[in-house]
């Protein structure tokens, strides 16, 4: 209970601590307290992973009812995710935010909200009382809004901001509609007053209740259709929010999804199919639309939408396992699911980090007018490269692991009967691998354009590596992706307690660790000889080359002699037949000069990928809302006597409506009488 | 362990056959059958030259692309005998582990800074997409039909009974084959003996690799080839005899050979823009074989 207390004063005075420090210690001593809570919630959250539940009961007060607070795996395994994003964030943070010591309350205000997201969203880990989650649900929108907005002397970044800000209340308005529902039909606010509630009433109605929790968590994670708030939010933020963003905050969605299905007690099976689709479609899209964004944050944001499909793609086949009773399935499903749901909070946030090095180093993030950087910034090279082989899902980093668990599964449902679920089979199984074929597109681009050829505009001339301190908390990263690629067991291990949550309800016996650990024992063997043999033929080529002529060169210019950096295949002509091939999902706009005369002046040739989803979905309706809207304009018209009468003709209806209501009701029953 | 041992030999005839019959149709002599193994071992004695462009991906990615060929190598089973490797969920690994080959030869034509090299690079990772989901889909039929994930027990599995399931061998056969030529980058997806490197993918991409390196791209090349000359085989030796087995091995790696070199002698390279529709084709090809198993096994009640 103590630990509680230390939990809310501790961090709490020292917040009231930073605005009074000098410049560089606000910083410092938000990292400390981030580090102060990390200690405490790991080491509860790692009790929880090795079997030590924990659950006790605030008091509260009268209006939230008691506050229980339980610690399972489900919430340890994402505390220990979350925990490990903040603290290489912060420390990024403390170096990538060096730039702006001039704006002193500018980072003063980061520093607090800083400390108080992590605080908010542990506790949404924990808490099980809905009143209390939905006002940490808030604070976690609030802060996540301020650190948005660090930058807000640009428009844009306020835009995306604001964005950002009513989409997070929607998903709060959903998430109210589902508790409220709850809360008024038991009287109870706990988790378990919804198991009890779901139980009790007929499928539909829970599927509807589960619907509404759905929705309202999607948002947060970013399914398509409710992801347009991501490939804004990202890139405004500074990057190392915007790491954390993408490796916690989406999650946070998903930990709420996962949540929901072990509360709520409806038709898993219809549950699975449902986000199945959902996921197929997210994942599709996400990378999809990843490939032809021309800024590096926009096409990492929207490659979260590709991951968090994965992800959902695990959590629906487990479902579907679930609900019928396929053990295996459900133990591969929701195995996958949960790895890949760390795995992509380390690549995701390396990938950020990284771009934020970029940023740092050249002030640009537009991707056509980089180039060559491998030769200036070696190590976020390598860094970046790791990252984007294991975002792709290739051997022998953590993605590939995660992503065969899923096929695994896939493959193993194809033993099911039913013609339905061989057909979802297979049309998921050649999602997945037409969702990994477009990550390695979207990658070889990010890549070959960023680092490699040579620079595509001139880039500042103070262009080089950052300095090592931050590059720190990006090794660590790096190794945690190669540990799990290599290590994958040990993981699963961890792993095989959260996942018991789900299966429990179906067997005894915990299928995890028996049927994924044997899966993933050869597979760790093949993994391993493939990184043995690539560093042995190294050697050998070193070995063998030692004695040999090396030379340097020109490129080869097939003829051509003199060919300048202009000439070098860009971003755009890179995916040019993908985004021909795919123009029906797409839409890009373009302004293109014509060439005229023998000695044409310079023309401009300018593409603006744009989403087709928030096109149908956000700008169509809005443009008509505001239409409507605009007819009563003239109620607004700045006179304050008419706010007045306003008000007062507001407060007449409030109370008159009843009144009214009632005496129609005794007419109306008068006639009846009659 | 077998498997290797036929698969390496296979390698090492099969290109020299493809040229020779496409000397003996164009009316020449053609080299000896051996000759790519005599340029790969001179290449191999020779020392590198680098283009300035270039980093150290450069540098690593030719080998990067031989092992991951040889990792894909070590999963195919030969009828009865499993490969080196062979577990559940072995052909997942053997796509993906062909990727991060092909990643890397990607990133290395980027490397360069020329034009045309990352035309090439384009094409390989929008081509390789295509086909990645018809592969996952034809060993998902086939998983489904025979009960097992794994590429050994799979193909022990398969049995050649009615006429559907000849038609569906014939048709992943099709598959397979057509999966051979876009990852060895032959015709009809691209033709490797053009003499303009604006129409290229393949050779195109590795303009700039020279000696020692280029000589692992090559063999590596060999490799895939009879790689997937292999998994056709697999297709049709489940339950057949060593003795019948190894012939039969060879006789088909042989008639594969001869093929290729009939088509690439009598056929034109598609137009570029072609392929994409050409590979989404196998997809749906891949999708009838999927339907053809739902048949067998009587799912359509």
């Amino acid at each position: 209970m103590s630990f509680i207390w230390a939990f809310i004063l501790i961090p709490f005075a020292g917040m009231l601590l930073i605005p009074f420090l000098k410049v560089n210690w606000k910083g410092i001593l938000a990292f400390l307290l981030v580090l102060f809570n990390v200690l405490i919630s790991s080491y509860f959250a790692w009790q929880s992973l090795i079997g030590d539940e924990m659950s006790f009961i605030l008091p509260g007060s009268f209006v939230t009812g008691p506050i229980p607070i339980r610690i399972d795996a489900l919430s340890g395994w994402f505390m220990l995710i979350i925990n490990l994003v903040f603290l290489t964030g912060g420390f990024y943070g403390l170096f990538y935010m060096k730039v702006y010591r001039n704006q002193s309350q500018n980072l003063s205000l980061h520093g607090i909200v800083f400390v108080f997201q992590h605080a908010a969203i542990l506790a949404i880990c924990v808490i099980q009382n809905s009143f209390v989650f939905l006002i940490v649900w808030e604070i976690l929108a609030l802060t996540s809004f301020l650190l948005i907005i660090f930058e807000h002397e640009h428009i844009s970044t306020i835009k995306a901001g604001i964005n950002y800000l009513i989409q997070a209340h929607f998903s709060l308005i959903f998430l109210m509609i589902g508790f409220i529902w709850v809360a008024s039909r038991t009287d109870s606010y706990d988790f378990q007053a919804i198991s009890s509630f779901s139980s009790s009433v007929p499928e539909p109605v829970s599927l509807l209740l589960f619907l509404s929790f759905f929705i309202a968590f999607g948002i947060k994670a970013g399914f398509v259709p409710f992801h347009t708030w991501l490939p804004y939010a990202h890139p405004a933020a500074p990057s190392h929010i915007s790491g954390m963003m993408s490796g916690v905050i989406i999650k946070i969605g998903i930990f709420g999804i996962l949540r929901m299905l072990l509360v709520v007690k409806t038709d898993l099976t219809t549950i699975g199919y449902i986000i199945l689709v959902i996921s197929l479609i997210s994942g599709l899209y996400g990378v999809m639309l990843a490939i032809i964004q021309h800024n590096l944050k926009k096409l990492l944001a929207y490659h979260s939408i590709e991951n968090i499909g994965i992800i959902g793609i695990g959590i629906g086949i487990g479902c579907i396992g679930i609900g019928s009773g396929n053990q295996i399935l459900a133990a591969f499903g929701f195995a996958g699911a949960l790895l890949h749901t760390l795995n992509h909070s380390l690549f995701k946030s390396l990938l950020f980090y990284t771009a934020g090095n970029i940023y740092q180093a050249t002030h640009t993030l537009e991707i056509e007018k980089l180039g060559g950087l491998i030769k200036k910034m070696p190590q976020t090279t390598v860094l970046f490269l790791m990252a984007a082989i294991a975002i792709c899902g290739i051997p022998p980093f953590n993605g590939f692991i995660s992503e065969f668990i899923i096929f695994t599964g896939l493959y193993n449902w194809l033993s099911d009967a039913s013609l339905v679920s061989l057909l979802a089979a297979v049309t998921t199984t050649a999602g997945l691998a037409l969702i990994g074929g477009l990550a390695m597109l979207c990658f070889t681009k990010a890549f070959g354009v960023v680092f490699l050829g040579s620079p595509r505009s001139d880039l500042p001339s103070s262009c080089k590596e950052v300095p090592f301190l931050q590059l720190i908390p990006l090794y660590i990263i790096a190794g945690m992706i190669i540990l799990i690629g290599l290590f994958p067991l040990a993981f699963i291990e961890v792993l095989s307690k959260p996942v018991g949550l789900f299966t429990a309800t179906i067997l005894q016996t915990n299928p995890t660790q028996i049927e994924v650990f044997s899966v993933l024992q050869p597979i760790n063997l093949a993994v391993w000889s493939t990184v043995v043999l690539i560093i042995g033929l190294l050697l050998f080529r070193k070995y063998a080359l030692k004695h040999r002529s090396g030379s340097f060169g020109p490129t080869w210019g097939c003829g051509y002699v003199s060919p300048n950096t202009k000439q070098q295949y860009t971003a755009g002509s890179f995916v040019r037949t993908y985004s021909k091939l795919f123009a029906p999902f797409l839409s890009i706009g373009k302004h293109e000069d014509e060439i005229h005369g023998v000695f044409p002046p310079k023309v401009k040739y300018h593409t603006s990928p744009y989403d087709k989803i928030e096109k149908w979905l956000i700008d169509s309706p809005l443009k008509y809302n505001k239409s409507f809207m605009g007819r009563f304009v003239f109620l607004n018209n700045g006179k304050l006597q008419f706010y007045i009468l306003y008000g007062v003709l507001f407060i007449l209806a409030v109370i008159s409506i009843p009144v009214i209501y009632q005496s129609l009701n005794s007419f109306i029953r008068f006639l009846k009488l009659l | 362990m077998l498997s290797v041992l036929l698969i390496v030999t296979a390698a090492i005839f099969f290109t020299g056959i493809i040229i020779r019959v496409k000397s003996v149709a164009s009316g020449r002599k053609g080299p000896g059958i051996l000759q790519p193994i005599y340029d790969v071992m001179r290449l191999f004695r020779k020392g590198v030259v680098y283009s300035e462009t270039t980093s150290f991906i450069f540098q690593i990615a030719p080998t990067i692309y031989f092992a991951s060929v040889i990792m894909a190598m070590l999963v195919v089973p030969f009828g009865q005998s499993s490969g080196v490797l062979s577990f559940n969920g072995d052909f997942i690994f053997f796509a993906y582990i062909l990727a991060l080959g092909k990643f890397f030869s990607i990133i290395a034509a980027m490397d360069t800074g020329s034009s045309f090299e990352g035309m090439g690079a384009s094409r390989e990772a929008l081509y390789s997409m295509f086909a990645e989901p018809a592969f996952f889909i034809l060993m998902g039929s086939l998983a489904l039909l025979s009960g097992h994930t794994s590429f050994q027990e799979i193909f022990a599995a398969l049995h050649i009974g009615s006429q559907i399931s000849y038609a569906l061998a014939a048709l992943a056969t099709f598959v397979i084959l057509m999966i051979a030529m876009i990852e060895s980058s032959r015709m009809p997806i691209d033709d490797p003996k053009t003499h303009l490197e604006l129409t290229m993918i393949h050779e195109v991409m590795i303009l700039d690799n020279s000696g020692f390196d280029l000589g692992l791209i090559l063999s590596a090349g060999f490799l895939k080839f009879a790689i997937y000359g292999a998994l056709i085989v697999n297709l049709f030796i489940g339950v057949i005899p060593y003795q019948y087995a190894i012939p039969a091995f060879f006789a088909i790696q042989f008639v594969l050979a001869v093929a290729i070199g009939l088509i690439e002698s009598f056929m034109a390279r598609f137009r570029m823009s072609h392929n994409p529709q050409f590979i989404v084709v196998l997809t749906s090809v891949s999708l009838l074989i999927f339907f053809g198993v739902l048949l067998i096994l009587q799912k359509f009640m």
